[in-house]
C-alpha cells in the first residue's frame, strides 16, 4: 500500500444517496484476476451509455476535477466487492468524503490507501455548495491533522479516525505483515481454543 | 451485566485489542468463490507465503457459472478464466474445492449449510456481502473485501473493528401468504438501506422462531441491504436439527457435546443492545420493491409513495431518479404492472423450501404466454433434491425452465441477463441499476410473489390466487 501523503486539490461532486457499489463498478467487470485497470470502467453505466457514448455525468464535465470526491450519503453500499476500491483509486481519486459510508467498503478503501472521510451531513451539503460555486476551488485533506480545509471560502473541519488505522494510511503500513507479526500469539489463541 | 449473543461469540474470538484500533479476530471458517479471491491468492505468491489453514476453507465456483449445459465448457472467456484460475489457485494452495460438476457445487451460502460447514458459534467470512446468511445458525458471519481474504488466508485472523449491537424483535405471527422474504423487505423499507450500517442485527422474537432454517437464512442472508455488517439468530432446536446428519457436521457423541454447548448460545436476558426495534408480524403484508435499492419496498396493497412525502432534498433527487430508472409513476399501485421475466434463485431464495413453495403453488398451472420464467437452484444437491421430489416435473409443465445451480441473474456475471428495459419479479436480494443486467429493472419479491406474478403475467397479490398454504 502506498503511503498516503497530504492532499491540496479539486473536488468532484456526486450529490446522490446510496451510491452501491454496483454503481462504482459493475459486476461484468469483475472478471479480472488483477488488480490493475478497473479505473476506466469506474462508474461505467453512469459515464457511458450502451454503444459507449458519453453520457452527462460529472466524470465527464471537464468542469470538474481533482483526487477529492465528495458524495451523498451511505456511500459504497451493497456488495463487498474491492474493486469498486480499486477502481475509486486507479482512477485517480485519492480522498472520498460523504455524510456516511457503508461498512465493507470504508475497509476496502482503507486497506487500499484511499482516506474516507465522514462528515457531517449538514457539512457534506456545504462543500457541495462551495464546489458548485466555484469547481476550481482548492482543499488542503490533511491526515496528521485530521483536518479539511477550504482557504477560499473559510471552511474548516476535522474528522475522525482511529489511531490504528491512521498509522497505516500514513506509513503504508500493510495488514498482513501486521497480523503476520502475531503468529505465536494466533498459535497460542489456537492451542487454547477448543471448538 | 450480561452480554448478547454477538457479544459472547466475538469476544471468544478476539486473540488480542489493538488499543484505539480493530480487534485481532479469529476466523473459523473461510468460504471462497473465484470473483474476489484471485487477486488475494496472488498477493500469497508475491509473498511467498502458504494459506496458513487451507483446512479451514471452503471453495466453489458460483457467481460466474452457466446454468446451461454445465457440463459443457464455459463459453464466455473472461468467465472461464476466471473459474479456471480458482480450480489452479486451489490446487496450489491445498484448498478442497467443490468446483463446477463436483455433486456439492453451489452457491457458497446455500452450499456452506447444507453440508453442515456453518455451525453455531463460529466465526465467518467470505468476500461476499450476503455472508450474513449463515448468521442464521447463531454464528458471527458477514462479508469482507479482496484485501481482507488475503489477511484470513495467511494468517487465520482479520483486522475488524467491533461493531455495535441492534436487536430486531418480530412480535406475533406472520399472516397467510406472508413469507421470511417478506419480513425481511419490510423491515428494510421501514429502517431504509442504511439503516442498520455500523450494527451487528439479532433477529428474535416469535416470528422469527417460527421460522425453518432456510427461512431464516433468507432473513439474515438480507441483513447487508439494510447497511448492516451481518444478522443473527440464536440457534435452537429447529438449528440443531438442520444440522444434524449433513457431511461435515459433529456425528455421535461429538454432536450431543456440541449441542449442549450451543444451547449456551443466546443472549443474557440482561443484556443490552445499542438499539431495539420492535415490529408486528401482523402490520407485514407481502412485499415488493419498486426502486433501485431494497428500502424502497412497500406492501403489495400499498401505492408507490409520492415524491412529496420524501423528506430531504438529496433524497427527492435519488427517488425521482429511481422512478424514472425503474418507468414507475408515483402515487400509483405496482400490483397489475406487466412484467417479462421471473427470477426464482440467488443466496436469498434458491433453497429446496422455496423450490417447494413455488411447486405447490403452480402445480396444474401455466405461466403467462409472455413472461419468461428461470427457477435456478441454489445448490447442485438442492437441483437433485428437487428432481427426486419431482419439484422439477411440475415446474417445467408450468412453463418454467429448471436450470443448474449458480447465482445468475442475481447479477448477471454469466449469461443470465435481464435485456435493458424488461421487468423482472426476482427472488433476489438487490434491485440496484443495471444489477440484473444492464438497463434491467428489477422488483424483489418472495418466491410466493414471484410465482404468482408468473402465473398472470404481472405484479400479483398471492393471496387473491386462493388460500396459501405456508
Amino acid at each position: 500500500m502506498e503511503k498516503f501523503t497530504n492532499i491540496a486539490d479539486r473536488a468532484v461532486p456526486i450529490p446522490e444517496e446510496n451510491i452501491d457499489t454496483d454503481q462504482i463498478i459493475p459486476a461484468r467487470f469483475l472478471k479480472a484476476i488483477t488488480r490493475e485497470g478497473f479505473g476506466e470502467n469506474l462508474f461505467r453505466d453512469w459515464r457511458y451509455d450502451r454503444e459507449n457514448n458519453p453520457k452527462e455525468f460529472v466524470l465527464n464535465d471537464p468542469t470538474y476535477e481533482g483526487k477529492i470526491l465528495v458524495a451523498g450519503k451511505n456511500f459504497g453500499c451493497g456488495s463487498s466487492r474491492e474493486h469498486a476500491a480499486w477502481a475509486i483509486y486507479d482512477y485517480g481519486f485519492r480522498v472520498v468524503i460523504s455524510s456516511f459510508f457503508a461498512d465493507i467498503f470504508k475497509n476496502n478503501a482503507l486497506n487500499n490507501g484511499l482516506l474516507v472521510i465522514q462528515t457531517s451531513e449538514e457539512q457534506l451539503q456545504e462543500l457541495l455548495g462551495i464546489i458548485q460555486d466555484d469547481p476550481t476551488t482548492q482543499f488542503q485533506v490533511n491526515l496528521e491533522e485530521q483536518t479539511v480545509i477550504n482557504e477560499s471560502m473559510g471552511v474548516s473541519f476535522s474528522f475522525d479516525i482511529n489511531s490504528f488505522k491512521k498509522l497505516c494510511l500514513l506509513n503504508g503500513y500493510d495488514n498482513v505483515d501486521f497480523l503476520r507479526s502475531k503468529t505465536e500469539e494466533i498459535k497460542a489463541y489456537e492451542a487454547s481454543y477448543h471448538k | 451485566m450480561g452480554r448478547t449473543l454477538f457479544e459472547k461469540i466475538w469476544d471468544a474470538h478476539v486473540v488480542s485489542q489493538i488499543p484505539d484500533g480493530p480487534a485481532i479476530l479469529y476466523i473459523d471458517k473461510h468460504l471462497i468463490h473465484e470473483v474476489t479471491s484471485p487477486q488475494a491468492f496472488d498477493g500469497l505468491r508475491k509473498r511467498g507465503i502458504p494459506v496458513r489453514r487451507p483446512d479451514r476453507i471452503l471453495a466453489t465456483a458460483d457467481h460466474n457459472v452457466p446454468t446451461l449445459n454445465q457440463h459443457l465448457p464455459i463459453k464466455e472467456e473472461l468467465s472461464r478464466i476466471q473459474v479456471e484460475k480458482l480450480t489452479r489457485n486451489c490446487e496450489e494452495f491445498g484448498i478442497e474445492l467443490y468446483g463446477l460438476n463436483h455433486p456439492y457445487q453451489g452457491i457458497v451460502h446455500v452450499i456452506g449449510p447444507e453440508l453442515g460447514v456453518t455451525q453455531p458459534g463460529m466465526t465467518m467470512v467470505c468476500g461476499d456481502s450476503h455472508t450474513s446468511t449463515h448468521g442464521a445458525f447463531g454464528s458471527i458471519a458477514f462479508g469482507i473485501g479482496t484485501s481482507e481474504v488475503e489477511q484470513v488466508m495467511a494468517t487465520q485472523c482479520m483486522l475488524q473493528q467491533k461493531p455495535k449491537t441492534m436487536k430486531i424483535d418480530i412480535h406475533g405471527q406472520l399472516r397467510p401468504g406472508v413469507v421470511s422474504k417478506d419480513i425481511i423487505l419490510y423491515i428494510i423499507s421501514q429502517i431504509s438501506a442504511s439503516g442498520g450500517t455500523g450494527y451487528f442485527v439479532e433477529y428474535a422474537g416469535e416470528a422469527i422462531r417460527s421460522l425453518g432454517m432456510e427461512a431464516r437464512m433468507t432473513i439474515c442472508n438480507m441483513s447487508i441491504e439494510m447497511g448492516a455488517r451481518g444478522g443473527l439468530i440464536a440457534p435452537d432446536e429447529i438449528t440443531f436439527d438442520y444440522i444434524r446428519g449433513r457431511e461435515f457436521a459433529p456425528k455421535g457423541a461429538e454432536f450431543e457435546r456440541a449441542v449442549a454447548k450451543w444451547k449456551e448460545l443466546a443472549s443474557d436476558e440482561d443484556a443490552t443492545f445499542d438499539e431495539v426495534i420492535t415490529f408486528d408480524a401482523a402490520d407485514i403484508e407481502p412485499m415488493i420493491t419498486f426502486g433501485t435499492n431494497p428500502g424502497m419496498g412497500i406492501g403489495i396493497s400499498e401505492n408507490v409513495p409520492t415524491t412529496a412525502s420524501i423528506a430531504s432534498a438529496t433524497g427527492k433527487v435519488n427517488f425521482e431518479k429511481a422512478l424514472n430508472y425503474m418507468g414507475v409513476e408515483e402515487g400509483q399501485p405496482l400490483k397489475g404492472k406487466k412484467i417479462d421475466y421471473v427470477f426464482i434463485g440467488s443466496c436469498t431464495n434458491s433453497r429446496i423450501e422455496d423450490l417447494r413453495m413455488v411447486a405447490e403453488l403452480v402445480k396444474g398451472k401455466k405461466k403467462a404466454d409472455e413472461v419468461e420464467v428461470w427457477v435456478v437452484p441454489g445448490s447442485k444437491q438442492v437441483e437433485t433434491q428437487a428432481m427426486e421430489e419431482g419439484i422439477h416435473e411440475v415446474l417445467t409443465a408450468a412453463g418454467f425452465q429448471f436450470r443448474g445451480p449458480g447465482c445468475s441473474a442475481c447479477l448477471g456475471m454469466n449469461e443470465d441477463k435481464i435485456p435493458a428495459g424488461k421487468y423482472c419479479v426476482s427472488t433476489s436480494n438487490r434491485n440496484f441499476e443495471g444489477r440484473q443486467g444492464p438497463g434491467a429493472r428489477t422488483f424483489l419479491a418472495s418466491p410466493l410473489t414471484a410465482a404468482a406474478s408468473a402465473l398472470s403475467g404481472y405484479v400479483t397479490d398471492v393471496r387473491e390466487l386462493g388460500p396459501v398454504m405456508v
